[in-house]
């Protein structure tokens, strides 16, 4: 049994020591906007946060997150009122297919969470460890720059 | 500026695709899949797996029906002709457990001879006019051999379904791009009738045409689950994914043109071997040879392509299948046959231009729309006065304009109206695009319209999303239906014919600014430049994103994406995104869409042509033909990597 912060709320689980984070969320806590697509690392579609950083939920264990603080894309938006990034996201029409959405969103939100106006090459950077396979890098970066701007 | 309507859905992590089916019960499906290329399952003992706590149906050829696939195959086959082919397969509590006992699966396999060069299946060949008469009239004859590689569709969201039984009738809830192809293909193989199915896509990862027929593992999930009396999940997993749900062929295409000295051309000779994998998906087909019959104004062609069975995955239908190989080869000879000429590229491409559709004889219902998409993108790059490191290319589409059947419902009342459609959004962005064709025609607001789609429960046939075909095949009904809807209500409409003697086709053309790092071979894209035949454009934003989504991934066709296999064992080397190169955000460079809204009032009352496979076809070709600008090199095989670039 472990207990961690969840998008602000305290849970319970209990895992199988091999279990990942992103199995836990999606299984047990019925969290399925991360989603998984590589499961090895490689495509950060399943990104959220872990105390504040942006992580790669395939690649840690839920037992390892004991403690600790989670904030998946379901936790962004508050009081119903969303997130700049996903106001700018549908404006600039930054996806298509929309499976690697929520790990765009993450991946962004924790840079804007430690930077607050974070420069092009900052962005840039953020997003390179997110692949979008639909092609819709162009208008993803567009909307982090709108989201900075406004 | 009317944004997708699914946004909200998509920002929060809302939208449920297959995989987030969250059901009471829910077990997890997983596949046993062969590790030899080629060979005789002799035994199979699944008793271990069965007996693992947690496993709650195992299926193989000793339990399941022999059902037919694809050829004379079966769905577990008693030989196995790729590595990733399907031996067995079980659901259990937890996709641990699952993956757990696929390992307890005792399977002697008796390997057999493998064959990765390939069995020459039966050509198809297409000819007009004649060879010899246009070689003997040319003045020049340019020859020469182009290659594309086995590309991957690597999709987010893998293949795979969720799998429930409500008595005697299935409901699948499936990634897919044709809810009513699978529909009718599971309850085919599973002998039901298709009232008894019903297809769910409320939101779907990607298909890029992959998952526009049905796999196996709809019918898999569907007997796990009817095995364990409970709902499965089958999920593909990325090396699966990469090894057994399609590919794009790869190419060796040998050609010849011949020209006179003014440019005209006067022969097109090309044969064609395409590598088809083990077996033929029925999505496979993609015709190389297309583009040679078309794009351009000759009298004698001979096209002639050929399929390669190997002990490999098989192909699939993959964004503009055929044109996207064919085109390279053809565009990056074009440029080629200018040099030989000492014509400009772009003035060869326009003194053998074509008004109409030489392979059916009938004049295109947009003669001009090609003319205007070169000449907004070469004006845009200021042609004539050109520097090294631009690249051109033009293109044609065989599809675009969508076709009957389908039938859509409208409902008009209190100034609000509701759409359904049997077709499913793939990401294109179809519900956006319907509800602003349904408002137009019903006189109110988009966002007073809403769409039901993804679903095939209401009957309502709609199409495939394949051959760019979705909005152009629903459009001109949707219009007819809400139109009716106005004046009683209620109004359903069936999509009308395409005229008889016009081509509905479309086209486009892109121009690539790179430089060459002449130290590394590092292609340096500064921009890309993309004009193209959609006809009407009804949503400017969505449609600018179909652009940029079809370049981005060229740009991986070009540069960087390509399956390797290892020739000793028939196995795919990088069957992962690690490995296998798809574009990252920093592989981009700034992608300008220059299309204009061309209605073609020809084609259908609505005026809307398809966007979705076009803007993939002409960018390897304007990236080779820029390539050989900057640095003369010419690469006659993608991708373009930084090795063909630089010799030792």
């Amino acid at each position: 049994m472990i207990a961690l912060r969840v998008n602000g709320e305290h849970r319970e689980l209990e895992v199988e020591p091999r279990r990942t984070l992103l199995e836990a969320l999606r299984l047990e806590l019925g969290l399925t906007g991360a989603k998984e697509a590589c499961g090895m690392g490689n495509c950060g579609a399943c990104t959220v946060h872990l105390d504040g950083e942006a992580i790669y939920a395939c690649l840690v264990l839920a037992v390892d997150c004991a403690g600790r603080s989670v904030t998946t894309i379901e936790g962004l938006a508050s009081d119903g009122r969303l997130h700049k990034l996903q106001e700018a996201f549908i404006d600039a029409d930054a996806f298509q297919c929309g499976f690697c959405t929520p790990g765009q969103i993450m991946a962004l939100a924790a840079l804007f969470q430690r930077q607050g106006k974070p420069s092009d090459a900052q962005i840039m950077r953020a997003l390179s460890g997110n692949l979008c396979r639909c092609g819709a890098y162009q208008h993803i970066v567009q909307a982090a720059r709108l989201a900075r701007d406004r | 500026m009317i944004t997708r309507r699914e946004g909200r859905a998509k920002v929060t992590g809302a939208a449920r695709y297959a995989c987030d089916a969250r059901l009471p019960g829910l077990l997890f499906g997983r596949i046993l899949r062969s590790p030899y290329p080629h060979a005789r399952v002799a035994r199979i003992d699944t008793a271990r797996a069965a007996a693992l706590p947690g496993v709650r149906a195992v299926l193989s050829a000793s339990n399941s029906p022999a059902i037919e696939w694809q050829q004379s195959s079966r769905l577990f086959d008693a030989t196995v002709r790729y590595i990733g082919d399907e031996v067995a397969a079980l659901a259990a509590e937890s996709p641990e457990i699952a993956e757990d006992a696929l390992g307890l699966i005792d399977v002697r396999y008796e390997p057999l001879p493998f064959d990765l060069a390939g069995r020459r299946q039966k050509p198809k060949a297409e000819e007009r006019g004649s060879i010899a008469r246009g070689l003997r009239e040319a003045q020049e004859v340019l020859e020469a051999e182009y290659r594309t590689q086995t590309a991957l569709h690597n999709a987010l969201e893998a293949h795979g379904c969720t799998a429930l039984w409500q008595g005697d009738h299935l409901v699948v809830h499936e990634s897919t791009q044709g809810i009513f192809a699978v529909r009718d293909e599971v309850a085919h193989k599973l002998g039901l009738a298709k009232e008894r199915v019903r297809i769910i896509t409320e939101h779907m990862g990607g298909g890029f045409g992959a998952k526009q027929v049905a796999w196996k593992h709809s019918v898999i999930a569907a007997l796990l689950a009817r095995a364990a009396g409970r709902p499965v999940q089958l999920m593909l997993d990325r090396n699966a994914e990469n090894l057994a749900s399609g590919n794009r062929n790869a190419t060796v295409q040998k050609l010849r043109l011949g020209a006179r000295r003014d440019g005209t051309l006067t022969a097109i000779d090309v044969r064609i071997d395409l590598e088809q994998g083990a077996y033929s998906t029925g999505g496979e087909d993609s015709d190389v040879i297309g583009t040679y019959l078309t794009l351009y104004k000759c009298a004698n062609v001979r096209a002639e392509q050929t399929a390669l069975a190997t002990h490999l995955g098989p192909a699939v239908a993959f964004r503009a299948p055929g044109y996207a190989e064919g085109n390279f080869a053809l565009e990056s000879a074009i440029d080629e046959l200018a040099e030989r000429l000492g014509l400009d590229a772009v003035e060869l491409r326009l003194r053998n231009y074509t008004s109409e559709d030489q392979r059916e004889g009938k004049p295109f219902t947009s003669p001009d729309s090609l003319r205007r998409c070169i000449a907004r993108v070469t004006s845009a790059v200021d042609w004539p006065r050109r520097r090294p490191g631009l690249g051109f290319a033009a293109h044609d589409w065989a599809a675009g304009g969508g076709w009957p059947p389908a039938e859509v419902r409208v409902e008009f009342r209190d100034g609000r109206g509701r759409l359904t459609v049997g077709a499913q959004d793939i990401g294109t962005g179809s519900r956006t695009a319907l509800a602003q064709i349904a408002a137009e025609a019903l006189g109110i607001p988009a966002d007073a319209v809403e769409v039901a789609l993804g679903d095939t429960a209401p009957r309502l046939y709609g199409p495939t999303s394949s051959g760019s075909a979705t909005l152009a095949t629903l459009a001109p009904a949707v219009q007819q239906a809400a139109r009716a809807a106005r004046e009683r209500a209620s109004a359903a409409a069936k999509r009308g014919d395409n005229p008889k003697d016009r081509s509905i086709r479309t086209c486009g053309a892109q121009a690539v600014e790179l430089a060459v790092d002449r130290e590394t071979g590092e292609v340096l894209l500064q921009r890309v430049l993309a004009a193209h035949d959609s006809g009407r454009i009804v949503n400017p934003l969505l449609h600018e994103s179909q652009v940029i989504g079809g370049v981005t991934q060229a740009i991986g066709y070009a540069l960087s994406e390509q399956r390797v296999v290892d020739a000793r064992l028939g196995e795919v080397l990088n069957a992962n995104l690690e490995d296998y190169k798809v574009p990252t955000v920093a592989d981009i460079p700034q992608i300008v869409n220059l299309s204009e809204s061309m209605p073609d009032a020809e084609a259908n009352a609505s005026g809307v042509k398809g966007c979705g496979e076009p803007p993939i076809i002409p960018t390897a070709a304007a990236i080779a033909n820029a390539i050989y600008s900057a640095t003369g090199v010419r690469v006659r095989e993608l991708p373009i990597t930084r090795d063909k670039l630089i010799k030792p």
